[in-house]
């Protein structure tokens, strides 16, 4: 059933952008300064907004900020089309209409008192990195934390230099590998999924958070399923069309669910069978 | 002289090989070492060999003509490297170098084809094995073929 929507869910409100970062070539980092001042509304890890560039359009976009500091509202983004484009072209002082946070999260809690695996794909790292903020946070209450992220090519790393500094931890493992490289590149080479047998982790007690492509997650879900890790405790982050964001328009659905509000984070064994639905 | 046997018994690879083939096994075994930018093998060499690493990183790279060499794969700690020695005509098809000081079990080809012909079941337990790896290693090449992390426009 379909629950009745906030009468304000539909209205966006409007955040004046702070800045905007390149990360990569083609992906870009904006920050943006919420109406009412220093005081963003609470997301949780894995929610994402609907940004509307004003006369272009809106789109769904997860947030990459930490969920702590709640003076700016942080979202990476990967330039596709006309909306993501118009985004990256905004000027420091522009306004940007906002909605949400809508969706379901990343089982921070959940994970807590086991080992956790954190698998991203490319552009997949962004709406995982508030989980890994929040994880830090509270770090002696999990277990084994493992980061396997792979990537196009060395020049596509996102968030490079956090990377380094997780990586220098020695309360987090750290593996990045890309899919090509020159021979100067000194990391791993290979699809994320041929680094996973080298991840240390106690797959019986393990719950693992993946983001990317849907080949890279249907592959990646297999490999742990190899390595013992059970498809309840594996949680992807599905990703399609969006209109309304709240239930309504039915332009996210995948089989009985809706992926803007009983996701974009699903336990894996829940929505295993609409998985592999290629268009909907 | 301390024999491999326990490092191979609990290695994923070897996981429910019988005992008498894990001895067979372990005959064939020496522990190797690599400095960081010493070859492992190089394309066209005789293959005799593979390896379970156990600490570092191999680079396995292909000579592209006006590009040199492109690191295709990398095989790093828990993973297994090389197939060539079980399919005929025994050669390498890529150099491996090591990117990192890497530790590694050498299992001696000749050693293990002449067991196997001895004994078929352990033969068909090493093909079962390496055709899981053959396999892994066409889906991860298939996956890099189609760039997976690429947006479609
Ligand atoms: C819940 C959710 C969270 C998301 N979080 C993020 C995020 O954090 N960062 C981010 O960059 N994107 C994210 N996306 C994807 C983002 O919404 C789309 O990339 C965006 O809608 C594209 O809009 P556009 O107008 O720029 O491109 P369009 O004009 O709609 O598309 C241009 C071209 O790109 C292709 N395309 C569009 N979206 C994608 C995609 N996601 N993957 C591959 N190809 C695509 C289209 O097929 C089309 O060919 C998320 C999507 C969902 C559903
Ligand atoms: S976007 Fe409208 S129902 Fe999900």
């Amino acid at each position: 059933m379909i629950e009745a929507a906030k009468p304000d869910a539909m209205t966006p409100v409007f955040c004046r952008v702070l800045k905007t970062h390149q990360e990569t070539r083609d992906t870009f980092t904006i920050d943006l300064e919420p109406p009412s001042g220093p005081q963003v509304l609470p997301f949780a890890p894995g929610q994402f907004n609907m940004l509307y560039v004003f006369g272009v359009g809106e789109v769904p976009i997860s947030v990459s900020g930490d969920p702590r500091r709640t003076h700016t509202l942080v979202h990476t983004v990967r330039e596709v089309g006309a909306v993501t484009q118009a985004m990256r072209r905004l000027k420091r002082g522009e306004v940007l209409g906002v909605r949400g946070p809508f969706g379901s999260s990343w089982p921070v809690e959940q994970a807590v008192g086991k080992d956790v695996v954190i698998v991203a794909g490319g552009i997949g790292l962004a709406p995982l990195r508030p989980a890994i903020y929040s994880i830090l946070a509270h770090r002696q209450e999990y277990g084994r934390v493992v980061l396997l992220y792979g990537t196009r090519t060395p020049e596509d790393i996102l968030f490079r230099k956090e990377l380094e500094r997780w990586r220098a931890r020695l309360d987090l493992s750290v593996h990045v590998t890309v899919d090509r490289a020159l021979a100067s590149w000194r990391g791993s080479v290979g699809v994320v999924t041929t680094i996973i047998p080298r991840a240390h982790f106690d797959s019986n007690n393990a719950l693992a958070m993946i983001c990317g492509p849907e080949a890279m997650m249907s592959f990646t879900v297999l490999e742990l399923e190899n390595r013992g890790v059970g498809l309840e405790h594996i949680y992807v982050s599905t990703e399609r069309n969006m209109k309304c964001a709240i239930g309504f328009c039915g332009h996210c659905q995948l089989g009985p669910k809706f992926i803007c509000k009983d996701g974009p984070v699903f336990p894996y064994d829940r929505i295993r069978q609409f998985f592999e639905i290629r268009e909907i | 002289m301390e024999t491999l046997r326990p490092i191979l018994a609990e290695h994923p690879f070897f996981k429910d090989l019988e005992e008498r083939h894990l001895d067979l096994v372990a005959g064939c075994a020496s522990n190797v070492r690599f400095k960081a930018g010493d070859f492992i093998f190089r394309h066209g060499e005789e293959a005799n060999e593979f390896y379970l690493i156990r600490e570092g990183l191999v680079a396995i790279e292909m000579f592209v003509t006006g590009r040199g060499a492109v690191n295709v794969q990398t095989i790093g700690e828990g993973q297994i490297l090389g197939w060539s020695w079980l399919v005929p005509p025994y050669r390498w098809m890529f150099d491996a170098h090591a990117l990192e000081t890497t530790r590694a079990i050498a299992l001696d080809g000749i050693c293990l084809r002449n067991k196997s012909e001895q004994d078929h079941d352990l033969g068909y337990q090493l093909l079962k094995r390496f055709a899981t790896i053959v396999q892994k290693d066409l889906d991860a090449a298939r996956l890099q073929i189609l760039n997976i992390y690429e947006v479609h426009a």
